[in-house]
């Protein structure tokens, strides 16, 4: 693409500028296509839902109620944003967007294929690590800002919440990066190559693949972790206050966390981009047939086809568990998640020192 | 070029924030003005291309320890006239300690020990450079056993810690967790069959 950028724009502007605008249009391409997504994974969610309930779901607007979700981007856009009386007014407007900006760059370094990324940094498992912590700023901030009761008590919550299980979460990633010795996202799915469907890590790390998933629902405050919104004990929790185009970012902010949550699952356990036939002894003689082969082979549709899979597991569980209690919640993360995690990097740094077969040798 | 705008913008944000952190009223205010020049400060180590540490300052400063700040500092009632009161009747104490803690910092920091001339400016690594091994490797050999001394005294603060925070149930009274979770649908209900009349349809 810079090539091509390059090329036709090398007469009129300086080598910089140009290399600015490549990076500036693949940003906006990964944008418009996480945003799209967005929009359809609450329309799949109430369809789902529905479907779970044996209800319908959205079938009005437009061919099978498709257009819902444009129409209601259209609704919160037009509503007023109103800000409370006793608000602090800035930072009240603020934790939107503070929220939604974490969301929106962690997927700066999320590998869609061998050369598509948007950003190879080589510490890319840390800058994710990172920035998923900075999410709870924006629901904090948010709280406190709205100068209201239940938001307050939603965002106390939902602090503590992610506190605990970011512990989990890091430690499950440590026990991806001994298994993989590398911090850079395409490194490790490289290191996951080779066997197909069994030489990815949810095998080998198995209690970490499960202790990660669970925490990132927990740490996108999802049903049955969504103590933090709790409409039946504290109203909606730190969005009570917001209307309109901020509560769309908050809601933005969640499904775009969800969809990175699916998506980091997808690559540090479950291959990436990687077709699950890549390498398995007698199947593999499929992927050299010319169209059938594309299909089967890796690419960005391997990456897509377990992000909506992780998405699917996301709304099955709000349609089948009911909300934890807070205790418990905190007895989860503290007492089993990080116990788990903490002898699966023992354990996993013993596989990778014995060079267990078929994954470490 | 480039790199220099960065670097001044950095070091303008980092500066203006940590001005800010002293000089605003509200509390709250100070800890996310306390965030941004974290965040700042990371911007800066990142040109340095630190990245493990930048990346380390963001995750571990203002991902876990600012986030419980600002929920203790959030928490409390801060009454500004209250803190006021004896402000004059401190002044002369206040003052002798902001002299001597800026000088302090001015011998420490000043020109004696840095500038461009006393510290060589680093030479930039190639694009393969990877700062985590080189991180990885002075501490693990070359560092081994300072490093691991600061992981025992870490530990020793974790656990005391805990021991100072730990209540018994003799204080506390709280459910156990274990007797709930072995509670059985037959330890809690018994489900009888009634035989009831029924009325007749027509």
């Amino acid at each position: 693409m810079h090539e091509l950028l390059n090329n036709l724009l090398q007469p009129y502007l300086p080598e910089a500028v140009i290399t600015v605008l490549t990076i500036v249009i693949k940003i906006a391409i990964t944008i418009v296509c996480l945003l799209l997504s967005v929009a359809y994974l609450t329309f799949a969610e109430r369809k789902v839902i529905g479907f779970m309930q044996v209800r319908i779901g959205p079938n009005r607007v437009g061919p099978g109620g498709w257009l819902q979700p444009i129409a209601d981007v259209f609704k919160l856009m037009t509503k007023e944003v109103l800000v409370p009386a006793n608000a602090n007014k800035v930072l009240f407007l603020i934790a939107p967007v503070v929220a939604l900006g974490p969301a929106l760059a962690a997927w700066a370094v999320i590998p869609f294929g061998a050369e598509t990324v948007l950003a190879n940094i080589n510490a890319g498992l840390l800058y994710i690590l990172a920035l998923t912590s900075l999410g709870v700023y924006g629901i904090i901030i948010a709280g406190w800002a709205s100068n209201s009761k239940y938001a307050f008590l939603g965002a106390m919550r939902s602090a503590a919440q992610i506190v605990a299980y970011e512990i989990a979460m890091g430690f499950a990633l440590v026990g991806v990066l001994i298994a993989a010795g590398s911090l850079n996202l395409n490194e490790i799915i490289g290191a996951q190559r080779g066997l197909g469907f069994f030489g990815w890590f949810w095998l080998p790390l198995l209690p970490l693949f499960v202790v990660y998933f669970i925490a990132g629902v927990a740490e996108t405050n999802r049903a049955p972790f969504d103590v933090s919104e709790g409409e039946s004990e504290i109203v909606a929790g730190f969005h009570v206050e917001y209307s309109g185009m901020a509560f769309a970012l908050f809601f933005l902010a969640e499904y775009a966390n969800m969809i990175m949550i699916a998506a980091l699952t997808s690559v540090m356990f479950m291959g990436g981009w990687l077709s699950p036939l890549e390498g398995l002894p007698f199947i593999s003689g499929l992927l050299s047939i010319p169209v059938l082969g594309t299909f089967l082979g890796s690419g960005i549709h391997w990456l897509i086809f377990k992000i909506a899979f992780f998405l699917l597991l996301f709304l099955w569980f709000r349609a089948t568990f009911p909300r934890y209690r807070y205790d418990q919640i905190m007895r989860l993360g503290w007492k089993i998640f990080i116990p788990i995690t903490l002898v699966w990097v023992v354990v996993a740094s013993v596989l990778v020192m014995i060079k267990l077969p078929p994954w470490f040798n | 070029m480039i790199e220099q705008i960065v670097f001044y913008a950095f070091a303008a944000i980092l500066i203006v924030a940590a001005t800010m952190v002293i000089t605003v009223r509200n509390p709250v205010h100070a800890v996310l003005f306390l965030v941004l020049a974290f965040f700042a400060s990371a911007g800066i180590w990142m040109l340095l291309e630190a990245e493990f540490l930048a990346i380390a300052l963001v995750l571990v400063y203002v991902g876990a320890v600012m986030v419980l700040f600002l929920f203790v500092v959030m928490m409390l009632d801060i009454n500004i006239a209250v803190l006021r009161e004896g402000f004059a009747r401190y002044v002369p104490l206040a003052l002798v300690v902001a002299i001597l803690m800026v000088g302090a910092i001015g011998v420490t920091v000043g020109p004696a020990n840095f500038g461009a001339d006393k510290v060589a400016i680093p030479a930039p690594h190639a694009a393969d450079y990877s700062n985590s091994q080189a991180l990885g490797a002075a501490i693990y050999t070359d560092y081994l056993f300072p490093f691991e001394i600061a992981a025992v005294v870490l530990l020793v603060a974790i656990i005391a810690a805990i021991a100072l925070t730990l209540r018994t149930s003799r204080q506390h009274k709280q459910p156990k967790t274990e007797m709930q979770l072995r509670a059985r649908r037959a330890d809690r209900v018994r489900l009888v069959k009634v035989s009831g009349t029924v009325e007749q349809q027509d």
